[in-house]
Order: C-alpha cells, then structure tokens, then sequence
C-alpha cells in the first residue's frame, strides 16, 4: 500500500449550527504537552461574538418553548453520542494542555458523559424542586415556576479541556438557555470536537455556539453585548472577570462564576440542581382557586 | 443560451427605440430624443455589483452613511391592518426616529395607502417630512385606468406630496409598451406638482434587459423617481437590480441632462444592506444623487437596524434588538 497523505481535521467555530472560521480570517497555533503542533485554531473577533449572539437569541424561544421532556432526551442523546466517540475523545484529552495518560483522559471522558445523562434527568424535574407552589393565606394558588434567563455567555475553564466545559454547559442549557461559549484558549480543539457530537444530537443550531480565540479580545465584546442575559466567567482569571463583571453591570446581566466546590470537576460537588438555578428566573403567579 | 436571448431581445429593444422615437417627436419629449437602450451584460452586472457591495467602510464613514440612511427612508406601512392610530405612531417616529435622542435626523418620507393620507398629512403638516402615497390599483396595477387616475387626484387634494405608481406590467410585458407608456404619463399630469415615482416590480420583469428597458420608459414617460419594488411579492431589490436601474438613470442623464430619481423597496432590511446600497448608487450616479430629492430607501423594519448599528457606535456595545421599536 501507498503512503497516504495525511488527512488533518480543520478546527472550526461553531456559529448557529455551522462550523466556520474567523469573519477575521486568524488563526493561532494549539500545542500540545511537548510543546509540538496539535492543530490550527480559529482565533475569533468581536464580530464573531456578536454573530454567535444573534444566532443564540434567536434560537432561544425555540430551544425554551420545547418539553421539558424533549429537552432531556436531547441531552442524553448527547451522551449516546460522545459515548460512541469516546476513544477519540479520550485521545484528544490525553494530548491536550499540559497532557495526561490516556486512562486518566478516559476517565474525565466518561464523566463528561455521565454528566450529561445526570442532567439530562433533571430536565423535567429541576422546576419541581426549585419551583411549586407556595403556601398563602387567602383563596389563591400561588405558584413559583424557574425559566430561563435567556442567552448565556459562558467562559470556559481553561483545564481540563472537557470535564468543566460540560460541567458548565449542561445545567445552562437544560432549563432552555442557548449558550455562546469561549472555548479554552490553550486547549480549545476538544471543545470543537465537542460541538461536532452537539451538531450530531438534535440539538437545534444556534442553542450551543462554541468560539475559539484570545479571551483577552473575545469577553469585553460579550460581556458588553445588550443581548446577553447572564454571564459564567468561571475560566476568567481575576483581572478579566472584574473587567468582564464591571460591562455586565451596565447592562445589567447577572454575572455567575464557579464556587471552590464546584471546581472539583470529577467530584458530585460539581453537579447540582442549584447550577440550573443560577441561570433561571423565577416568575411567581397568583391565581385564584375559589374556596 | 445566449443567441436565444439576444434573439429575443432584439425586437423588443427595437420596438422600444421606435416607441421613444415615436414619443420623443411630440412635444415635451424634446429633451430624451435620441435616448438608446442598449443590452445589459448580466454576468458583468452582478459582478460589479457583488464587488460594490463588499466595500469596507470605516467608522466615521459609517456614522455618516447611517444618518444619510436615514435621511432618504421613506417609511413605510402598507398592510391590511393599518389603522389611523398606527399611521400617527409611525408620524412620530418620522420626526423623530430615536425618541432618546433627537440628534437622529428625521426621514424624508412616511409612505401610506390612500385612505390614511390626511391623517399623514395633519400629524407631518409643520415637519420636513414628506407624505407619500401609493396609488393606481396598488400593488398590481391592473384596475380602470380612470379610477387610478381619480385615486391619483384624489390623494394629490388630500396632501400628499409624493405619488407612488405601479407600471402595468401585463401591458409590458405582453410588448403594449405604447398602453404603458400613456398610463404612465397620464398618472404625471393627475399628479400635479406631487412627485411621481414609478415601481416597476423588478421581480416580475424576469431579466436586467427588460428592467433597463421598464426604467427607460417610466423615465420618458415622466416618473421623476423610479423605484423597484412594491414589497409584496417574493423578489425585490436586490444590489444587481439596483445597480441595472441606475445605470439606466446615469445614462438618461448623460444622454438628455434629465436627473431623474431612484427609489429601493423592499426586502431591505439591514443596515449593512443600506450602505452597499448608498456605495451603489454614489459610484454610479455621484454624490449628486446621495440626497433624499435624488435618492430613497423605502422600508419599514430597516430603521430598527439602523439605530441599533448608530447605538452601536455611540455606545461600543453590542445592542438587543428587543431595545428598539416594536415597529
């Protein structure tokens, strides 16, 4: 047999269902632990924060006014899928970052896909639990219902390169959020790989948009953006996120970031109800039931 | 492909040469004797036009092209659904586009159905604003000529300053160019002294040679604007459309000295989409043609975009469509 050529894979952003480069046209390298070349990642701008916006907000009363029910089954279709990759993805973990062996890579591997079925259950149970209805004196139901805040920019942690990022994604989007994501800068192709599992799993365009690039460029225009309801600067380090936390304040978008507990990635103190509460609204309506 | 077209062009851009010769020989058609119709390269067209369209536009200029934008919409509300109260809101926004801030210039024109002309007119009476109406059997123009000609009059009495008309395309595209032609200039002579504009509906017309050809005859028969679009079928302006029809104007121009005006409807939505349209009017007819006399933008949502992108650039922050009017 001949020697083929080799066949690399293009890392493109995720945009409203597509995978694309830069509006920019930039690049920038992804090494890998032995500081060798792993791949060219698309280096975002601003603009492609703000296509990843508009194609967020207007998926979002699509991705809200589904089932509950619906909402789960595509969660754990996500997880059926990663679960067929996940020899790939577990390699892809292994050579990211500051790189680790592949048993260890398989292992945030496969909590990464537990961690989509786990929430995956509690897409029609969460408003229960957070929700219900409140005792009141007077011939009236009270009831508190969690909805979701609306379009989320996410800052991902920057390692591990997957178990965090779903971590984050998962209880952001189950409520009905759609979510503009800045993938990790140093390790940002396994979130691509990523969103090609989420454009496999009926998940609508535009409910996830992942971006690649330089956090430095990309969280002042989304932190900025009217549009963005809530913000996760949990892979934002001190400096960036006060920045971040002081243009969200302007146009009143609730700011989020990780708790000490929940950065234990691999741990149950990552996973909570509560992370779906962080991102919804409650809306409480009286009604009158009569005597 | 290509002798069929021609083939079949030539004896239309024949006849239609006869029809401005015959024309021009009478009376105020002195000034477009001579006026030829040549064929439109459409591949070259839309070549150039794509190309005018990826024009980098700075920021300064962009704040400039926004607030032109603004200056030469005319605004416009044509649904079923219009009531007085409606037409007054949208009166209001004329003035004043941004009620935040009234250093937004107004538009040049509110563009209604006849029947809310006065209102138009009573709520724009002391304002720059000018009131616009369509008429003669729109969108299709295929009523009694008689009754386009008396709803013609008829709005002109009730104060509208601009007239915009539909041409007869069944009669054109059938070859009764002649029958066009009359209805257009008897709808000149209702109209007074209101502006004509002409729509051709570039989207029923089916080629660049028959749009050069309609925009050729609206502007001998006396259309002071010429425009593209009724907004109400599928297909309307589009950059190569745009493009074709001034060219026709240009060359109206250079061959008769008579500056007519272009009018863009339809399916404009974006900012974005504005300026490729101003960058395609100023490289082919000039920064003479860049004002709200020579030139307009008809639409209805375009001006949401158009403040969200001045906000923009105000602010430096990203806006929320939600922010801005509903209508």
């Amino acid at each position: 047999m001949s020697d083929r050529l080799v066949v690399n894979k293009t890392y493109k952003q995720f945009i409203g269902g597509a995978f694309e480069r830069s509006e920019s046209g930039r690049s920038y390298p992804v090494a890998g632990a032995g500081g060798e070349l792993l791949a060219n990642a698309v280096q975002g701008s601003r603009k492609d924060v703000r296509d990843a916006v508009a194609a967020a907000r207007s998926a979002q009363a699509g991705w809200a006014g589904r089932t509950a029910y619906n909402r789960g089954q595509i969660l754990y279709r996500v997880a059926e899928v990663m679960e067929s990759r996940r020899d790939e993805f577990s390699a892809e973990v292994a050579r990211a970052g500051d790189g680790c062996s592949y048993e260890a890579a398989a292992q945030e591997t496969a909590a990464a896909i537990d961690r989509w079925v786990w929430y995956a259950g509690w897409a029609d149970k969460f408003s229960t639990v957070l929700g219900g209805a409140n005792p009141v004196a007077g011939p009236y139901f009270n009831l508190s219902v969690p909805e979701p805040v609306g379009v989320v920019g996410m800052v991902a942690p920057d390692e591990p390169p997957l178990l965090p990022l779903v971590s984050r994604l998962a209880p952001v989007i189950v409520s009905g959020n759609t979510a503009v994501v800045l993938a990790s800068e140093r390790c940002p192709l396994v979130a691509i790989t990523l969103a090609e599992t989420l454009a496999l799993s009926d998940v609508p365009s535009g409910v996830v948009n992942i971006l690649t690039g330089h956090r430095n460029e990309l969280v002042p225009p989304l932190a900025g953006h009217v549009a963005v309801d809530s913000l996760d600067l949990t892979g934002c380090d001190a400096e960036l996120a006060a920045d971040a936390a002081r243009q969200a304040a302007a146009t009143i978008t609730r700011v989020v970031s990780a708790s000490a507990a929940e950065r234990q990635w691999a741990d149950e103190s990552a996973q909570s109800p509560y992370l779906i509460d962080a991102f919804c609204e409650t809306k409480t309506v009286w009604h009158p039931k009569g005597r | 492909m290509t002798d069929d077209l021609l083939s079949n062009c030539r004896p239309i851009l024949g006849r239609v040469t006869d029809l401005l010769a015959v024309e021009t020989s009478a009376g105020s058609a002195d000034a477009v004797a001579g006026v030829r119709i040549t064929p439109v390269d459409a591949v070259g067209l839309e070549q150039r036009a794509a190309l005018l369209c990826t024009r980098s536009i700075k920021t300064s200029s962009k704040a400039a092209a926004l607030d032109l934008a603004i200056r030469v919409m005319d605004l416009t509300t044509l649904e079923g659904a219009d009531t007085p109260e409606r037409v007054e809101a949208l009166c209001t926004r004329a003035r004043h586009p941004d009620a935040a801030d009234w250093s937004v210039p107004p538009v040049a024109a509110v563009c209604v159905y006849p029947e809310l002309v006065p209102v138009a007119a009573k709520e724009l009476a002391d304002s720059p604003v000018a009131v616009a109406r369509v008429a003669g059997g729109f969108p299709a123009g295929l009523a009694p000529l008689d009754t386009r000609l008396a709803e013609i009059a008829w709005a002109v009495a009730a104060g509208a300053d601009e007239v915009d008309i539909v041409l007869n395309r069944s009669a054109f595209l059938s070859g009764r160019y002649q029958k066009a032609y009359d209805e257009i200039a008897a709808a000149k002579q209702a109209c007074g002294s209101a502006h004509l504009k002409v729509i051709l509906e570039t989207g029923e017309l089916g080629s660049y040679d028959q749009i050069r050809q309609a925009s050729m005859l609206a502007m001998v028969a006396g259309a002071d604007f010429i425009k593209t679009s009724t907004g109400k079928i599928g297909t309307s302006a589009t950059p190569a459309v745009a493009l074709c029809m001034a060219e026709a104007i240009r060359d109206m121009a250079e061959q008769t000295g008579r500056a007519v005006g272009l009018k863009l409807a339809g399916g404009i939505r974006t900012a974005k989409q504005a300026w490729h349209y101003l960058v395609i009017v100023g490289e082919t007819l000039g920064s003479g043609w860049l004002t709200p006399e020579r030139f307009r933008l008809g639409a209805s949502s375009l001006l949401n975009d158009v403040l969200m992108q001045r906000a923009k650039l105000l602010d430096g922050r990203y806006q929320r469509r939600e922010d801005f009017s509903v209508d």
